[in-house]
């Protein structure tokens, strides 16, 4: 494949990592527990101070619960519509030429670069009550998709990018020239290569999806059992004083989208098994 | 056909999604004419909160930079057990609600957490400076790793060795031939971390307290000044940290690597 530049590790790398290695590696460990590690560490010994039982209680309430389902639903439906709609994007930014795609493409960017609270903000003033559009999703799951569709926008694409860039076009001139069609190249030939970067693009934006914050908490309106996703419900029970209800609701969440993403990462790693020969 | 079709389509969504709303914020701040909204961003809530912001960008940012670097270099050039490990908890802040961080740090520093007598001893973390730091360096800490260690494996190490074999010190090696080649990629990773610190929302607010004029960062007021009815006051600070998103996303164009 000549979509990753493969790289052969060698043993032992040059003189600061004999002289400084032990440091460098030192200083990069002791950060990483001190800002990383130690919170989390923190937060999985507060969900289980009170038992398993007090735990799990706590943490499958019918209100979290039903928080909890809304997440991982929106979050599936918006990975989805991002793995088409970002593969497409990629497509019309690398194999199409039109005036000013090179401001389109930086303008991906943008909501990696805006504040969420702006892009929730915004959203709710235009597509919320009183929209110029005379669209009212406010205070809905619609709206609430739409706030992720924003936050998660560039993912895919920018992963999907460079490897198109790099795909030969030779391989479907030839496909076609045999008599393939249109779609035909695409599913044959296109999409098994790019698919390895969409994954990695779904799996940031799935990650994402599932944590956001600050562009959902105002168009959601945070209605419990309708329209309150995780995030807000472990906010409200930390305001409230309930920090190891939040604790609980916050692992079962984690391990539930880490799971996910090894279950992407596990995927990608057999779809590309033969691809480091 | 189908080509025109695919790329008006995209155009027709991106813009819906991603052009309108932000052109919208602007339309909304300027509305009343430029004079009102520049009233609104210069109370003193609104200039302490920009303030604040900066000066957590400014503490984070660097400290993100210097350590992610090291980082980039233990994980690359370093061979230990668990350098895997090491590896996954760097990714570790992409895949975790920044509500969940902010939690974390309330029930470490708070009330009957590990580190919570350090309040009793004078250290307050939480509600203050401090614990918002921390919780801006977490959500921030993956993006120069991120982009510094593809390049550090890209270049390899002869020139190091041969730097090495020709005398050169451990840290002149780093000086002259390491950091010119990744360079690029930090700055990259600089202006994404910059990014992240000066946007960041949910981690903030559950450490901040929020309290007006103390702990309260612009993202912060941009939500205080919305919930308080005063929308001109929310789109004006808006539009400070918009534009700070638009000189990011100028930068990250000019700093890109290898443009076709």
């Amino acid at each position: 494949m000549a979509t990753n530049a493969v790289v052969v590790e060698r043993p032992a790398g040059a003189g600061w990592s004999r002289a400084g290695g032990g440091l460098a590696r030192g200083i990069a460990t002791a950060y990483l527990s001190l800002v990383v590690l130690l919170p989390l560490a923190a937060l999985v010994w507060s969900a289980r101070s009170g038992g398993f039982a007090e735990f799990w209680h706590q943490a499958t309430g019918p209100e979290a619960m039903a928080a909890l389902k809304l997440t991982l639903g929106a979050a599936a439906v918006v990975t989805l519509v991002n793995a088409v709609l970002g593969t497409v994007t990629a497509w019309v930014l690398v194999r199409d030429d039109f005036r000013g795609k090179s401001v389109v493409n930086a303008l991906i960017d943008l909501p990696f670069a805006l504040p969420t609270i702006v892009a929730g903000l915004t959203l709710l003033a235009l597509y919320g009550p009183g929209s110029p559009f005379g669209v009212d999703v406010a205070f809905t799951r619609f709206g609430i998709l739409l706030a992720l569709l924003f936050v998660t926008l560039p993912f895919v694409t920018r992963a999907v990018q460079p490897v198109l860039l790099e795909l030969d076009e030779e391989m479907e001139e030839a496909a076609a020239s045999l008599g393939a069609r249109p779609f035909g190249v695409f599913r044959r030939i296109v999409f098994p290569n790019l698919l390895p970067a969409v994954l990695s693009g779904v799996a940031l934006a799935f990650a994402r999806a599932v944590g956001e914050f600050g562009a959902v908490v105002l168009i959601s309106g945070n209605i419990p059992f309708k329209t309150e996703v995780s995030s807000v419900y472990i906010f409200g029970q930390l305001q409230s004083g309930n920090g190891s209800g939040a604790a609980a609701v916050s692992v079962l969440l984690l391990a539930i989208s880490l799971g996910v993403l090894l279950a992407i990462g596990g995927f990608r790693r057999w779809r590309t098994r033969y691809d480091r020969a | 056909m189908s080509k025109y079709l695919l790329r008006f389509g995209v155009l027709g969504y991106l813009a819906l999604v991603l052009l309108v709303p932000v052109g919208f914020v602007f339309y909304r701040a300027f509305h009343n004419g430029f004079a009102h909204a520049w009233h609104a961003v210069t109370t003193p809530e609104a200039l302490h909160a920009l303030w604040l912001t900066l000066l957590i960008a400014a503490i984070a940012v660097p400290v993100n930079t210097i350590v992610g670097v090291i980082l980039a270099l233990a994980l690359v050039r370093g061979h230990f057990a668990g350098r895997g490990l090491l590896n996954a908890a760097v990714d570790l802040p992409l895949a975790i609600s920044p509500v969940i961080v902010g939690l974390g740090l309330v029930l470490l520093y708070g009330r009957g957490g590990w580190l919570g007598a350090l309040a009793d001893d004078g250290l307050k973390i939480l509600f203050a400076l401090p614990g918002m730091v921390l919780a801006t360096m977490f959500v921030s800490m993956p993006f120069v790793v991120r982009e510094v260690v593809p390049v550090l494996r890209e270049i390899g190490i002869e020139q190091e060795q041969a730097a090495e074999t020709l005398g050169a010190a451990p840290f002149q090696v780093f000086r002259r031939i390491t950091f010119p080649a990744i360079r690029g990629a930090v700055a990259y990773g600089v202006v994404l971390t910059t990014a992240r610190a000066i946007g960041e929302f949910g981690a903030v607010s559950a450490v901040s307290g929020n309290i007006e004029g103390k702990t309260q960062t612009l993202p912060l007021y941009v939500k205080a000044q919305f919930d308080g009815f005063d929308t001109s006051g929310a789109y004006a600070a808006s539009v400070v940290l918009a534009l700070i998103a638009i000189a990011v996303v100028v930068s990250l164009r000019f700093l890109q690597p290898k443009e076709r």
